[in-house]
């Protein structure tokens, strides 16, 4: 082997105190870029935050559009805006469930452990890289809306904490995605378990059609289904028709809190569990 | 363990264990590798190779024991370890999304090296390895021994003084293997420490100085290549027959000539007994004639990893294999490792 210029004792030190934070910094981005180097080479999985939820827009804006009446008066254009922004939400913990899951299964995670580079960056980068995917999710979700009929008619504060909530809701589902990741067996079942769970629950719910309209049983499920409470959280902030109906659920009756309360509720579950998981899958 | 040893080895252990559930998958591991020296892991699938160099690179923690890589603890220093170390492990360390040059630069980043340092050694290395013309390609699209050259290539990236690799040839075709012996050696020419594990004897005895043989989570014996050989193996004469019946009269036959005991195979439908320096093959194909067997072949070879652990390890009886092991459960290991 040649005379390399690079040998172990000349690789940079690692810094002390809050210095670390900047070599976390980096690391991370650099583990996010792998991210956006995937989807460069695989658009596709971008499809299910991207062209599905336009889809979706398109299938119940003009397919059921017509059928579905808002009780209490309002334009149903307005009302499926934040169904679909929620339901866009819940499906986007199948991303980072996925490439967490190939990941984990495969050798690369022990290159990754195996070098001095920051422990947490891993995971940072990766829910970094799953963020900047979601956000675009949003703005596609926000722009296709608007072309529909779509707007917001709240005052400029409240827009903003619903864009808050959003992303609140995000990063809630994200962490969700990320435990079924490290926990599952392979890509294929976290595919599996996030669209048997994340497919009822956005259709048991206020996602599509107002609650109202249920047959008993199925009216109670959704009512208390956090899906409905982020959905009418979100519709409530923007100023678009809710159609929850009089003597409707606590939950329904208060959405933003409601709301909070399940992102609290859900995250501190998930967080511990996926570190936890994460931690024994590669340091066990 | 006192400062020479750690001074003078780059990796020291000493009662190392780890236990998944009920199972310890390694335990009572020792080990004093010599700075510049190859050491060869050795067992089968499940031997508790791949556990060892996983403890011994700060991706699994010990049960019981100490160890130390570079004069670093690996439970109370991994970071100071992982500055020294090299890792190769069995499935692909590297991104099959991204180019060579690509993954390399991104490991380089993740040494903290800067972007051009990370780019220069990056195409550096590709050219070492013969990699250069296929930089630029996706990973997916290379060949099984481009990869292992690129995970080498990984490996190498800061130029650690103990590197690892966990069976860094299987699935590799003969020109490739030796191709990457021929790196090794150069590599170890350069003052560098190897660890690694193989199912090949062949492969220890062509690069390793001293061999740690592994069964079952224990060690069972260990020395150098030679002396392993020497002590356990020897060479054996092997008869091939044609069906299954004629395996019974074939080992009775080859007992009568040989220097010890026949053990028989029969999904390879063969026997096979140690030889010593008298014996001879025509009185084995005698024998074979008068016994009545149909044989399709006879011949001698040296011992193999499987003869070694024969005499080691098994009781009088156990089905011997043709070749030392089979490519298609290489993954067991690290399951287990991982379950």
């Amino acid at each position: 082997m040649n005379a390399n210029a690079i040998t172990a004792a000349a690789l940079p030190k690692a810094p002390a105190g809050p210095a670390r934070l900047r070599w976390l910094a980096a690391d991370a981005w650099v583990l996010a870029k792998r991210q956006f180097a995937h989807i460069r080479q695989i658009p596709e999985k971008l499809f299910d935050v991207t062209l599905q939820p336009v889809m979706f827009v398109l299938l119940f804006a003009y397919v059921f559009g017509g059928v579905i009446h808002v009780p209490g008066g309002g334009d149903y254009h307005e009302y499926l805006i934040g169904g679909i922004l929620v339901q866009t939400l819940a499906f986007g913990m199948m991303g980072p469930g996925v490439s967490l899951a190939t990941d984990l299964g495969e050798g690369i995670i022990d290159r990754f452990s195996s070098l001095p580079m920051s422990r947490p960056a891993y995971l940072i980068g990766h829910l970094t890289a799953e963020f900047s995917a979601t956000l675009l999710a949003i703005a596609i979700m926000v722009g296709s809306g608007l072309i529909v009929g779509w707007g917001i008619n709240s005052t400029a504060l409240e827009a903003l904490a619903c864009f808050g909530l959003i992303f609140l809701i995000a990063i809630t589902s994200i962490m969700l995605g990320t435990m079924v990741g490290v926990i599952a067996r392979s890509p294929d079942a976290v595919q599996g378990i996030a669209f048997v769970a994340v497919f009822p629950l956005t259709f048991v719910a206020n996602t599509f059609v107002p609650v109202g309209g249920l047959p008993d049983g199925l009216r109670q499920v959704a009512e208390y289904n956090p899906i409905s409470a982020w959905a009418a959280a979100i519709r409530t902030l923007f100023g678009n028709p809710t159609a929850i109906p009089d003597g409707a659920a606590w939950p329904l009756e208060h959405p933003v809190v409601a709301s909070l309360a399940w992102c609290a509720v859900i995250l501190a579950v998930v967080v511990p569990v996926a570190l936890r998981a994460y931690r024994k899958r590669t340091t066990g | 363990m006192n400062r020479d040893i750690q001074t003078s080895h780059a990796v020291v252990a000493e009662g190392l264990g780890k236990r998944y559930g009920e199972q310890w998958a390694l335990r009572d591991f020792r080990l004093a590798v010599p700075t510049g020296s190859v050491l060869g892991l050795l067992g089968h699938n499940g031997a508790g190779k791949t556990t060892a160099i996983r403890i011994l690179t700060t991706l699994a923690s010990p049960t019981e024991g100490t160890a130390k890589v570079a004069g670093h603890d690996v439970v109370a220093e991994p970071d100071r370890v992982r500055e020294q170390i090299g890792l190769t492990s069995q499935a692909a360390t590297v991104d099959g999304l991204m180019s060579g040059a690509a993954n390399l630069e991104m490991i380089g980043r993740l040494y903290h090296l800067p972007r051009k340092v990370a780019r220069a050694r990056a195409a550096e290395l590709l050219a070492e390895l013969q990699l250069e013309d296929a930089g630029d390609r996706l990973v997916r699209d290379y060949s099984g021994g481009m990869r292992r050259r690129l995970d080498l290539a990984a490996s190498l990236l800061a130029s650690p003084p103990v590197l690892f690799l966990d069976e860094p040839t299987t699935g590799l075709d003969p020109e490739s293997r030796n191709e990457l012996w021929d790196l090794l050696r150069r590599l170890v020419g350069g003052g560098t420490t190897l660890i690694l594990t193989t199912q090949y004897l062949e492969e220890a005895d062509q690069l390793a100085d001293d061999v740690v043989l592994l069964d079952r989570g224990k060690i069972v014996a260990t020395g150098s290549p030679v002396q392993l050989k020497a002590r356990h193996g020897g060479e054996r004469v092997v008869v091939t027959v044609a069906a299954d019946a004629d395996l019974g009269p074939a080992a009775e036959a080859l007992e009568k000539v040989a220097a010890g005991a026949a053990e028989i195979d029969r999904e390879g439908l063969f026997v096979a007994a140690p030889a010593s320096e008298s014996t001879r093959l025509i009185e084995v194909v005698r024998a074979l004639e008068d016994g009545g067997v149909d044989a399709h072949d006879v011949r001698r070879r040296e011992a193999t990893l499987d003869d070694v652990f024969f005499s080691l390890t098994s009781p009088r009886g156990r089905a011997a294999s043709p070749q030392s092991t089979t490519d298609t459960d290489q993954d067991t290991d690290r399951e287990e490792a991982t379950a």
